[in-house]
């Protein structure tokens, strides 16, 4: 018979196994690998790239943003397009996530608002240039009941952009915010409703504040995805003007002047302005409660 | 606006009726409820009985009936005007919200003062005895502090009716005895009713002035829990009130309620509960009135399966000579194989009929 040794220490592998650590964790690997290659490499790549200038100095490409209104109103460009587009996306898609919580057919509805993020922002630009341009059936229907007398412009400006950013970001929204709403329990609103409260009171009191969390995320990630805005801002804009986004002044440093060091510097500056709007609308959601919004079970 | 607590003298089902497509999931509640009283919903899972529940509480429209508090015809009012309170099974709480919050806010929808409210829900909070709990978030309490939380904003707004879905279901068994007491002691001191669903019969007999044994949706019986532990009208309620023991039999004589049935060649005397015709039977009883003895004589001779001990005697599982399983209570531990003679409590055997 063999003794056993209770004293001695567990042994490396399940010392590890007890942080965490075991031959599972391995198939991280490939995604840490594709993460490093494709982001973090390029990422540092980039900010090291856009403190070697031209000139030779180590902030001259910051310095010539920052000094020509050409580039820096980009930054206020964009930001007009995309925070309207993010807070209006939200205003559509709560009214409409709240409807179809409630359906019992919510697939089909799903697939048709799901649709235009399969079509890809370039052919919902091409459509819009077709129904929306001077000639294009929205313009021939409202002048035939006299509504307009000339054609209304909707396209190459702010609004073409405005709404092409609707429609293609909507059905994101829209999902997300639907699933943070599928996940407060119904037994809530039921709850709530027995002790007297009518539907508005029940949307101010019980599903806003539980909403406002994911509404934050959902915030958050709309308008990372707003703000990124280049093909429409060109197909459906008017890329020298009204609608000349930050990408825009990015891809002109880039292949226009084939300044990347340039470009490398708006590149930064756009995400230090994305950071800085997404660590606000984070911090606001600090401020409301957090939790589950579940019927909370000890 | 909601029915005040201090007028109403009762509330009145009347063939409340609920469908499911082509599912009849609720047929014909009909059922009076005088002020003061505390009613169970008993049945098995998919009874009906939480489909009455939402139905009275207005989360479900009827598909048929009436409901009236007095004269009130409740059922066309949508939820928020019932004025009922009800604690939901997983008990609801706005996880947002403070204990005192969750407590007032049945007082602010009704927009009762804010001083008045604050008195009532401190008033609240000491009748569930949480007292040190008022600040906190739901979350950081335990099960049974969420219940006592979930009851305190049920009744603070002395509701004429408050509806109980279940509440006991998510606790463990010591908490489940103290929260009944406390349940009937708050009851007893509102003086409201209380519809309360449970499918522990324990619960609803513990609980209730009145079970209403629902099944399929339709009611089986009703009466106190004295009626329905000593007498159920039917052999589901039988079985579904602990009697066990279901034993094919042979009707002998029949004179009134007594009779005489054969078991396996065993004469033995019980009661009929119902009427019935043609000789087959069906005899139940508890496996507590079903005693192995010392004797042979006059006992339904079986074989011993299994035993368990329960402290104060055994509990075992046999098997008659026809195949039927018979469980029973015993003195000493028998040996599985063993065949022992299990004597029946004349008093508490039932006899029904075998057609259904």
């Amino acid at each position: 018979m063999s003794s056993i040794d209770y004293h001695s220490n567990p042994g490396l592998k399940a010392r590890l196994a007890a942080r965490g650590l075991d031959s599972v964790t391995l198939l991280v690997l490939p995604a840490m690998a594709l993460l490093v290659g494709l982001f973090v490499y390029p990422f540092l790549y980039g900010l090291w790239l856009s403190f070697n200038p031209k000139d030779g100095s180590l902030l001259g490409n910051y310095f010539k943003f920052f000094s020509d209104p050409f580039l820096y109103d980009t930054i206020g460009t964009t930001l007009k397009l995309a925070v309207p587009v993010t807070i209006l996306n939200l205003v559509f898609a709560v009214p409409v996530a709240f409807r179809v919580r409630l359906m019992k057919n919510q697939r089909l509805l799903t697939t048709i608002l799901v649709l235009p993020i399969t079509l890809g922002t370039v052919l919902v630009a091409e459509g819009m240039l077709n129904y929306l341009g001077p000639q294009g059936w929205a313009n021939r229907i409202m002048m035939l009941f006299g509504i307009i007398s000339s054609p209304v412009k909707l396209t190459n400006n702010y609004w073409g952009v405005m709404l092409s950013l609707v429609i293609t970001g909507f059905p994101f929204t829209f999902l997300l915010t639907l699933s943070y709403i599928s996940g407060i329990d119904p037994a809530l609103e039921q709850a709530a409703a027995t002790l007297g409260a009518k539907a508005r009171a029940r949307f101010r009191y019980i599903f806003l504040p539980l909403l406002i969390p994911g509404l934050a995320i959902t915030f958050c990630l709309s308008f990372v995805q707003a703000y990124s805005v280049f093909p429409s801002a060109v197909l459906l804009g008017a890329p020298a003007g009204p609608t000349r986004v930050i990408s825009i002044a990015a891809y002109q440093a880039a292949f226009e002047e084939y300044d990347y060091s340039m470009a490398s510097a708006i590149a930064m500056i756009m995400g230090v302005v994305q950071l800085a709007v997404v660590a606000a609308v984070l911090q606001i959601r600090n401020l409301f409660y957090r939790g589950p919004a579940g019927g909370a079970k000890g | 606006m909601a029915p005040s607590l201090s007028s109403f003298k009762m509330l009145r089902l009347d063939g409340v009726s609920r469908d499911f497509g082509t599912v009849n999931a609720l047929r014909d509640l009909t059922l009076t409820i005088e002020r003061g009283e505390f009613v169970a919903l008993l049945g098995p899972s998919g009874c009906g009985k939480s489909t009455a529940l939402n139905c009275i509480a207005g989360l479900l429209p009827t598909s048929r009936g009436a409901i009236f508090l007095d004269d009130q015809r409740l059922d066309i009012l949508p939820t928020e005007e019932r004025g009922f309170g009800m604690v939901f099974q997983n008990y609801a709480l706005f996880p947002h919200m403070t204990v005192r919050d969750n407590i007032g806010f049945g007082l602010k929808m009704r927009g009762i003062p804010k001083a008045e409210a604050a008195a009532r829900v401190e008033k609240a909070i000491e009748t569930v005895r949480l007292g040190t709990q008022a600040h906190k978030l739901p979350g950081q309490l335990s099960g049974g502090q969420q219940q006592r939380v979930a009851i305190a904003r049920a009744i603070v707004v002395e509701p004429p009716l408050v509806l109980m879905d279940e509440p006991l279901s998510n606790l463990d068994a010591k908490l489940r005895l103290e929260m009944r007491q406390e349940i009937r002691r708050i009851h007893a001191g509102l003086g409201s009713i209380t519809i309360y669903v449970t499918h522990d019969q324990d619960e609803a007999l513990s609980l209730a002035d009145r079970i209403v044994v629902l099944r399929d949706g339709m009611i089986r019986q009703v009466g106190t829990p004295e009626d329905l532990y000593a007498r159920p009208a039917h052999l589901d309620v039988a079985e579904f009130m602990g009697f066990r023991n279901r034993i094919p039999a042979k009707l002998k004589t029949r004179s009134g309620d007594a009779v005489a049935i054969d078991v396996s060649g065993v004469l033995l005397q019980g009661i009929a509960r119902e009427d019935f015709t043609g000789d087959d039977v069906i005899a139940a009883i508890r496996p507590d009135d079903l005693f192995a003895g010392d004797t042979h004589e006059g006992g339904i001779p079986a074989i011993v399966e299994a035993m368990e001990y329960r402290g104060r005697d055994f509990f075992g599982s046999a098997r008659a000579k026809d195949g039927t399983e018979l469980f029973f209570r015993a003195a000493r531990r028998h040996t599985p194989g063993e065949t022992v003679a299990l004597i029946a409590d004349p008093a508490r055997l039932l006899v029904y009929g075998a057609a259904q």
